[in-house]
């Protein structure tokens, strides 16, 4: 469903970032680029006073007019970016909240190994496995 | 692999033909590759065609002397000449000659002893005698053959061997043990194919023999003493990277086996982790997924524990989205539809349901069938019942055995804190940031209430020899440059510096601090043997860990000094100003 996944590091940095249609993924490079301004906007909207009922789920960051992009922050202000092609009227704001769990869950996995070094790029076929599962219901 | 699969066939010296026949007939073909299935059939397809039997499927049927295979040692060798491989020959070798002695010699007379001595699982058709010797000249040419490389794929055999074979020779004794395995495996081999008609096991590589259990459960006995509690990541860390493996590799491994992602390993995790490092090291690709025998369930089924920790799990509960649970549970069901009669509950006891729930494959297509037989209810009996003699003769074990002598460190290890050393977190916090500096293991976190004190009173036996040295120059004044020097020794030491600060300033007087001094000089002695022991070793590592800690220290040793002093003055000053106060009063109310 979504067409580009993509983690962000603390830092801005990428530590993972996948196209599914591998064409032009530049473009989607530049989306996510863009959407870290966002990312960072809403992050400071929210206000330290919110600081702990902040929601880690940040919605809709953007809307462009072939493709949406949501964001989602850890508290360790790791940020996942989703781009979905805005033809796919049927997604719901609960299926993308599913989503961003579960890359969630696998990204804690990742950190859970002691060879994982935080910052280093994600190389886990897991969670290979599972962003592919993500992408590959488009078709 | 077409190659050496090829150049075994060709070694059955069968026309060229027949041997396309088998390919064609055992599947390979069609499937593209030579799984064991393929290759079980094709093999007895060739004992077939030796025997005179046309080659067909039916052929298979039937019992079957073992084919032939005509080699020499040295082509065996230069097959499998992928420098990974190779390198393991090598090794492999001197150790087959120089381990135990006379190898050669004895291998053939072993291979027919082993043939008969006492192994795991049931063999529904005991070999005949003329088979025998018929394993022989097969068994030699695998040995060298097959190397290292297969050594671990026919190792898992031994997990069905016939479980004692009434005509078993005693000889089965202590000079065979290392070649055992060896031959074992070998002749395991054999005996797979007779008996395919049983279930197949497609996942041998990943079948971990009784031996290799023991051994991982040592190591993991030398990481972490309770053998129901786990393993943490940063241990664990240490002890596979002196595996040499890569570290993406490592962390593969580690992804497959640790398969309830809290980043620690239990004993079944550890076991399964191992395995496939010594897997990987014998030049076998690492699988998609985990395999079902390496699976922890499995394991432990396999080889019953005590009870498990599901503390652990419960924490976990909330971590694992729903979606992997339904997904467990199909697993689950699979499990018990795929259980045998005779191994029906420690599957399902062992593992409480929550953890069975809680346990999510890392691959997701892995197919669960987890295909629990016969040969594990053995294995579980065999594994009280056979003597523990046996060491370990594979060359990866051999390897692994070496990587593993270097970590085991007895637990309480002077962990090198600086101030409080008691705090846990403080060496929580110092493992992640040390590990590279030291070699060796770090003790988990678990066994750390022990190591502080000797850790203390070690450092203490040092210490006080600064005091006591510094002490005897000067007097009452000396307080602060006698602990400014202790500083520069191990600094941990600043609890009993403590008491001899304050006694030093309440009195100011020599005599406390030699009196404390004096217990810790008899504190000292007990721990001066265990250091001794523990740097022997540990030296370089340790002493580097130290040098290095201690020059951090010893910075923060002497701001720490400072402070008392200042303090100390301030105190003074405190209770001057307070008798002023009392001897101004009178006045002031007046």
């Amino acid at each position: 469903m979504a067409v580009c996944i993509a983690v962000i590091a603390k830092e801005n940095y990428p530590l993972y970032i996948r196209s599914a249609p591998t064409e032009n993924e530049l473009k989607f490079h530049h989306m996510v680029h863009t959407s870290l301004d966002v990312v960072d906007e809403k992050i400071s909207a929210m206000g330290k006073a919110l600081l702990d009922q902040r929601e880690l789920y940040l919605g809709l960051l953007y809307p462009t007019e072939d493709y949406k992009v949501y964001g989602y922050v850890t508290n360790s202000k790791v940020k996942f970016v989703m781009v979905v092609d805005s033809s796919n009227t049927a997604l719901r704001d609960n299926e993308i909240r599913s989503m961003f769990r579960k890359l969630h869950n696998s990204y804690t996995d990742v950190m859970c190994n002691p060879f994982y070094n935080p910052g280093d790029r994600i190389q886990s076929r897991a969670f290979d496995n599972m962003v592919t599962s993500m992408m590959i219901q488009v078709c | 692999a077409a190659g050496p699969v090829a150049d075994l066939f060709r070694a059955s010296q069968l026309p060229a033909e027949t041997l396309h026949q088998i390919t064609e007939l055992c599947g390979a073909k069609r499937v593209g590759y030579f799984g064991a299935t393929q290759f079980y059939i094709a093999l007895k397809l060739i004992a077939a065609a030796q025997s005179g039997l046309p080659v067909r499927i039916e052929s298979v049927k039937c019992e079957l002397p073992l084919p032939r295979f005509m080699m020499s040692k040295n082509d065996g060798e230069i097959r499998f000449g992928n420098p990974a491989e190779l390198h393991g020959t090598k090794v492999q070798i001197p150790y087959l000659t120089t381990e135990k002695n006379s190898f050669k010699r004895m291998d053939d007379e072993d291979k027919q002893q082993e043939t008969q001595s006492p192994t795991m699982s049931p063999l529904a058709s005991p070999p005949s005698s003329p088979p025998h010797y018929q394993r022989v000249p097969l068994s030699h040419g695998y040995s060298k053959l097959r190397s290292s490389a297969e050594q671990i794929h026919a190792a898992p055999y031994e997990a069905r061997q016939p479980l004692v074979q009434p005509e078993g020779s005693s000889s089965g004794g202590p000079g065979t043990k290392p070649l055992r395995h060896q031959a074992s495996l070998i002749r395991s081999f054999s005996v797979e194919r007779e008996l395919q008609d049983n279930s197949s096991y497609p996942d041998e590589p990943w079948r971990i023999t009784e031996e290799q259990r023991e051994y991982y459960v040592n190591q993991f006995r030398s990481l972490q003493p309770d053998p129901s509690s786990f393993i943490s990541g940063s241990v664990a860390k240490n002890f596979f990277t002196k595996s040499k493996l890569s570290i993406p590799e490592l962390s593969y491994i580690w992804e497959l086996s640790d398969a309830d992602c809290d980043g620690a390993l239990t004993l079944p995790e550890f076991c399964a982790a191992f395995h496939l490092i010594v897997a990987r090291k014998n030049g076998y690709p690492l699988p998609e997924g985990l395999p079902p025998t390496l699976q922890p369930e499995y394991l432990q089924a396999a080889f019953p524990k005590p009870k498990w920790d599901c503390q652990l799990f419960d924490s976990y509960s909330e971590s694992l989205p729903a979606n992997q649970q339904p997904r467990d549970l199909n697993r689950m069901e699979k499990t018990s539809v795929k259980d045998m009669a005779d191994l029906p509950v420690p599957t399902q006891d062992v593992t409480s349901d929550d953890k069975q729930a809680l346990k999510s494959t890392i691959n997701e297509a892995l197919s669960k069938d987890v295909s629990e037989d016969p040969a594990t209810s053995k294995d579980s009996n065999s594994l009280k019942a056979r003597p523990r003699s046996r060491s370990y003769s594979s060359t990866s074990i051999e390897e692994a055995m070496k990587r593993g002598e270097d970590p085991p460190t007895p637990p309480p290890r002077p962990q090198k804190t600086h101030s409080r050393a008691s705090s846990l977190d403080l060496n929580k916090v110092f493992q992640p940031s040390v590990p590279a500096t030291k070699s060796g293991l770090l003790p988990p976190p678990p066994a750390l209430p022990p190591r502080p004190c000797p850790s203390q009173s070690e450092q203490v036996s040092e210490a006080e020899l600064l005091p006591q040295l510094s002490r005897a120059p000067s007097q009452a004044a000396e307080s602060s440059p006698a602990k400014k020097d202790v500083p520069y020794s191990q600094p941990p030491s600043k609890p009993i510096r403590r008491k001899f600060r304050p006694e030093n300033q309440a009195t100011e007087n020599q005599e406390p601090s030699t009196a404390s001094s004096g217990p810790a000089s008899a504190a000292t002695v007990k721990p001066h043997p265990t250091v001794q022991k523990q740097s022997s070793k540990q030296k370089k590592a340790i002493q580097t860990a130290i040098r290095k800690n201690k020059e951090a220290n010893a910075v923060l040793a002497r701001l720490n000094s400072e402070l008392q002093q200042q303090l100390k003055e301030v105190h003074q000053e405190r209770i001057a100003l307070e008798n002023q106060l009392e001897q101004l009063r009178p006045v002031t109310v007046l």
